[in-house]
Formats: C-alpha cells, structure tokens, sequence
C-alpha cells in the first residue's frame, strides 16, 4: 500500500471547505478580471493567506527540529516598523532626521527581522534553551522593542512603490501570493534537493545521534530560526504594505499561533522529524478559507475562533495514533454486535 | 547544601535577590514606593494574575503548558458579567460560575493532553481560540455590572494602617498562594505532579495515576484562570471579552521568574509569588517614573526573563557537571 501523505487529513477538511462553498456559497468559484487581475474568493484566500504561509514555511522547519518560533508575530511588527520608519520618518522615532529611504526599507526591514531569527537561533542552538521559552522572550520584548522604535505611535505612509508589495499584481496574480509561491519554491529546494532538509529531520527525530553522524545539529537549528526570522520580517512587510501603516501592538498579533495551527494541522508533528512543506501550505490555505467562507456567509467574525479550535483538535486527533486506536476499536466491535 | 537542593533552592534565592535589589532601587528612587499602601496597591492590581499563575504552576510543573489562561479569564469575566447584569443572577452564584465553566474546559483539555496524547501545547493553543471566540460570542461589547450586593463586594477592604487597604481580591490572592503552597508541597497529589515533572515514566511505573493527575492539574489552572475572571469582574467592575489578551505569557513569564523550570519537576508556588511580585515592582516602577512608556515594561520584563533563563542555564549545568565528577 502506498504511504497516504502526512497533510492528507487537512486536505480533505480543506476540500470539504470548498465543496461546502460550491454546494451553498453563490459567487464563491467565480473569478472576475477586473484591471488586469484576478478577483474572486479563491483569489482572496490565496492572497489572504501569504503572511501566515510565510510564516509557516520557516516554523515547519523550526518545529521539524523538535522547537517551535513563538516570536514571528512580534518580528512581524519590528520588520513592519522598520520599513514604515525608514519610508516615513516621522518626529521623536529613532528614523527622524535624514532623508526618508524608501529604497532601504525592504532590506533594512529584512535584515532587522534576520537579526531577531539569528537571536532566537543564538538562544536555543548555542545557549540550549528551551525553544518555547527561548522565543518567548522575543514574543514579550519583541512587540516592546517595535513600540520603542516607532515611540509609541502607529506610523503610516504613502508609498505607491511599497504599497505594491501587497496590493499591486504581476500577471493578474496579487504579489503576496507570488512571493508566498517564491518562498515555497525556495525553501522546497532547500528541504529537498539539498541535504538541509535530511538534516533538519535528522535532528528533530534524534539530536544525539545526528551529532554521531556527523550532522552539526546546532548549526542546523541556528539557521532554521533565523529563517524563521526572515520569514516573519517577510510576512510583516506585507501586511504593512498592505495597510500602509505599522501598528507595532497589533501587526501579526496571534498570528504565531494561526501559523503553528497550519503547520501542525498540515501533518508535521510538534514533536519534531518529519516535515511536510506542502502540508504547511494546504494548512495555511485551510485557515485562511475557514475565515473567508464565515466572512462571506455573513456569521459574526468571532465564530472563526471557535471553528479553528474544532478544525484543529479534530484534525490533531485524527492523526493521533491513540485516538485511532480507540476509533479502530469501536468500528471492529460494531459490526459483531 | 547538597548539589540536589541547590538547584531547588537557587533559582528561588535569586528571584528574591532580584526582587528586594530592584524594590530597594525603586525605594531609594522614589520617596513613597516603601510603603504599605504601595505594597498593598501592587498585590491588588496583580491578584488576577497572581491566581492565574500559581494554577499554571501545576501545570508546568508536570512539564506541560496550559496557553488558554488568558482567554480563559476573559471568558470567566463575560459569563460572570453577563449572568448578572442580563440574566439577573445573584453575584454569589454568578461568580461561582465562571470557576465551573474554567475546571469543565480544563477537563475537556487535561483529557485530550493525558488520556489521547495530544500535544499540550497545540491543545491549550486551540482553547484559547475557543475560549475567547466564545467570550466574543456571548459580548463583543464590555458589559458594565450594577448590582447593589456586587458593589458592596468590590468596596470591601480590610483597613490596615498607613491608608494601605487589603481589598477582596488580594485575600483571595493571599489564599490562593497558600493553598496552593499547601497543595504543593503537603499532598499526594502535588508529590505526584513533581514525579511527573521529574519523569512521567518513572511515575507511571511507581503506580501513581499520573493520566489522572495530569487531568487534574489543567482543571486546576482552568479553575485558577476562571477565579482569575472574577477577580479581575471584581477589580474592574466589569466583564470584557477580550480581557487577558497575551496575559498567558505574563503568566508563564512569571512562573519562570518565580524559578519554576519550563521542562517540570523543579519549581514551586512560593517562587510564583515572587515572580508576581517582580513583575508588580518593575510595572509600579515604571508607572511612577512617569516619564518612561509603558512599553519599557515589556522591555524590561523581556531582559529579567532572559536573566532567569540564563540563570536556570548555569544552574543546570553546574547540576550536571556535579553528577558526572
């Protein structure tokens, strides 16, 4: 029998998803194109769905590794507010005086959030503190340091060229998916056609015996945090292109946990080993169609919250070996009854 | 001191250290801040969040984590408000309730943890999801509560001297941190939640119920995490959905400040108390600056956590190094 893939679960709830927004949504397929893109609902979850797919390109690594990233939402808010300082300057920030840069702010931005990654990476690979704690420490200070950096206030900007990043369109099809699609790309030849991805497995399923084979285990999990990190600045740029403001307490808040929910959902275990970046993908798409189908379906918004806690248990205890067994059990005794 | 009850009592002597050093900066700082009135103001403000952690101390001293805490108070405080103002219910049993509602989703997330194995991590991630899409459900609004009895409860206060007042939400602070000290340290069931902490096979082998203790220990932080609703209904007069918002990492920051370690077994409420205290100081410090924003505290309690951890780091090492020789 053919191994069924790890993200096979998520992708049947996701089908389901669609399937029940074909049989009940009107309009929910039908795509229209209107200045030279694409527009519709399925473009939207795509496109709605880049940030929390960035961020768990880089958390299935972290987490395949055995750790987990808690921190990307608040490096989402410090890369976000990098840029904003940088393309608007305004008084009282640290960005005052000079000329404002919009040509900096991209990388600057990335390199901000590279440099939270690598710190994250600094505490856990060569410190050897718990992953959790190790970037909750960035959760807390994190959101802290973007607050200083912006002082206090919500910067916002007019940048068309910035404002691209997330709202503008190559070939019909908005940027952020584009960029998700690039990363995705990237991070499958890291995983799969270098031996980083071998490496990263080999370390979360048994760190001492990866040391034995020569794996540098600690080098390994350095580098996927602060991928992790990159990821997050990544994701924080386009939300901020997309409001045309960096709101340091808000920017990417909870978005952590929708991204270790995709990832876990989409069938990598939190214990660490095997990865599945595909499933990473389908999880994120799964979250962000949930949201979409209620906003659509007019429900209150806050009914989302409690969908995603079913979605989520109910597709974990799928793939938990003690709750099939349990299941096997009831369907092999019914029929003798 | 043996090598053993060095890594127990360390981490504890040097959370209080750090909290008379910093109380004794604030105080040489500031003419007012060594008072009683200061001292009582603190506990009061941080009685929620005090509760809340010292159930969450149960849980991570078993090694797990419990993440809905926050949204669980935030529950609590909606159900607490919405049954009195709306639905009329007397504040005695309206009050009570939120404790009911905090141990029943506990259970339902201790028997998804213990008994099918999931990870807790991802199962108090979802119910945090859950609880505060339920308390958004019920109100998105704040809802005020007016009740003749309620009123009379949040004015309640003990008069100590100096104008410093004990408040309702203190004591039960107070007694919250003894019971659980008690709980602790004096039952079978808290020597049970070290021997998991310590190594839950060991535990399973000796033939203490850890599946059901395990249980236990998440109905207690929800029963905590609802009690920490209604102090904070009390302390606000008010119920809002999405009170507690991040307060889960407060409460996990807390904890560790306090020297409980994230991996279970060693730690203890005591701590807890401590690092609710540390917290209390730094933001009271911070608030009589003045000058300085709120989000130094973040900053602030960032650097202390990575203090402690760092701290916890040589410790275990020292530890480690002591068994090989």
């Amino acid at each position: 029998m053919r191994r069924v893939p790890s993200w096979a679960w998520a992708a049947m709830v996701l089908a389901g998803v669609l399937l029940f927004n074909a049989l009940f949504t009107p309009g929910f397929f039908s795509i229209v194109i209107r200045d030279g893109r694409f527009f519709g609902s399925i473009v939207d979850i795509f496109n709605r769905a880049a940030p929390v797919g960035l961020l768990a390109l880089g958390m299935t690594l972290v987490i395949a590794t055995g750790g987990v990233d808690l921190s990307v939402g608040a490096v989402m808010a410090i890369g976000g507010t990098i840029a904003a300082g940088l393309i608007s300057r305004p008084g009282e920030t640290p960005f005052a005086g000079g000329k404002p840069q919009p040509a900096m702010a991209i990388p600057v931005a990335l390199f901000g959030s590279l440099l939270c990654g690598m710190f994250n990476g600094l505490l856990v690979a060569v410190i050897e503190l718990q992953p959790i704690v190790a970037t909750l420490l960035l959760m807390v200070a994190g959101r802290g340091v973007a607050q200083l950096l912006a002082n206090g206030q919500i910067l916002t900007f007019h940048d068309s060229g910035f404002a691209a990043l997330a709202r503008g369109a190559t070939l019909g099809i908005p940027n952020p998916v584009w960029i998700l699609l690039i990363g995705f790309v990237l991070f499958s030849v890291l995983a799969r056609k270098t031996a980083m991805g071998l490496f990263v497995e080999a370390t979360g399923s048994n760190p001492v015996a990866a040391q034995y084979v020569g794996i540098d285990a600690r080098a390994i999990r350095f580098a996927v945090y602060a991928l992790s990190g990159l990821c997050a600045g990544m994701a924080g740029l386009i939300t901020t292109a997309d409001i045309q403001a960096a709101d340091a307490n808000n920017a990417g808040l909870y978005l952590e946990l929708d991204a270790i929910l995709a990832v876990s959902v989409g069938g990598t275990a939190l214990a660490g080993g095997r990865f599945s970046l595909v499933g990473s993908m389908i999880g994120a798409l799964l979250m962000q169609a949930l949201t979409t189908t209620i906003l659509t379906r007019g429900v209150s918004p806050e009914i989302t919250l409690v969908l995603k806690a079913a979605v989520v248990v109910g597709v974990c205890l799928l793939q938990a070996p003690a709750f099939r067994e349990i299941l096997a059990k009831r369907i092999r005794r019914a029929p003798a009854q | 001191m043996s090598r053993a009850s060095l890594k127990e009592k360390l981490p504890i002597l040097i959370t209080a250290s750090v909290l008379v050093l910093l109380t004794l900066a604030a105080g040489l700082r500031f003419d007012n801040f060594l008072s009683l009135r200061v001292l009582m103001n603190l506990i009061a403000d941080n009685a929620f969040l005090g509760v809340i952690a010292v159930g969450l101390t149960f849980v991570i001293l078993t090694g797990g984590i419990d993440l809905s805490v926050g949204s669980m108070m935030g529950l609590g405080g909606i159900v607490a408000a919405e049954l009195i103002t709306v639905s009329h219910v007397h504040p005695l049993i309206a009050l009570l309730v939120p404790i009911a509602v905090g141990g029943f989703l506990g259970w339902g997330q201790g028997t998804l943890i213990a008994k099918l194995g999931l990870p807790p991590f991802l199962v108090t991630l979802s119910g945090l999801f859950l609880c505060r899409g339920i308390a958004l459900a019920i109100s998105r609004e704040s809802v005020q509560i007016e009740h003749p009895f309620f009123r009379t409860l949040t004015n309640w206060s003990v008069s100590l001297p100096a104008k410093a007042s004990l408040s309702l939400g203190s004591i039960v602070f107070i007694l919250v941190v003894f019971g659980g000290m008690i709980l602790a340290r004096q039952s079978r069931f808290g020597r049970t939640v070290y021997a998991i902490g310590g190594n839950a096979n060991s535990a399973e082998l000796m033939g203490l119920p850890v599946r059901r203790t395990l249980v236990w220990t998440y109905v207690l932080s929800g029963m905590c995490a609802g009690l920490g609703g209604v102090l904070f209904a009390l302390y606000t007069s008010s119920g809002n959905a999405i009170s507690g918002t991040g307060l889960e990492l407060d409460a996990i920051a807390t904890v560790v400040i306090g020297g409980t370690l994230l991996s279970g077994g060693y730690g203890s409420v005591l701590g807890t108390l401590l690092g609710v205290l540390t917290l209390g100081v730094v933001q009271t410090a911070i608030t009589f600056m003045g000058t300085l924003s709120s989000w130094w505290t973040r900053i602030v309690i960032g650097t202390l956590l990575l203090f402690f951890m760092l701290v916890q780091k040589v410790i275990e090492l020292a530890a480690r190094r002591g068994q090989t020789t």
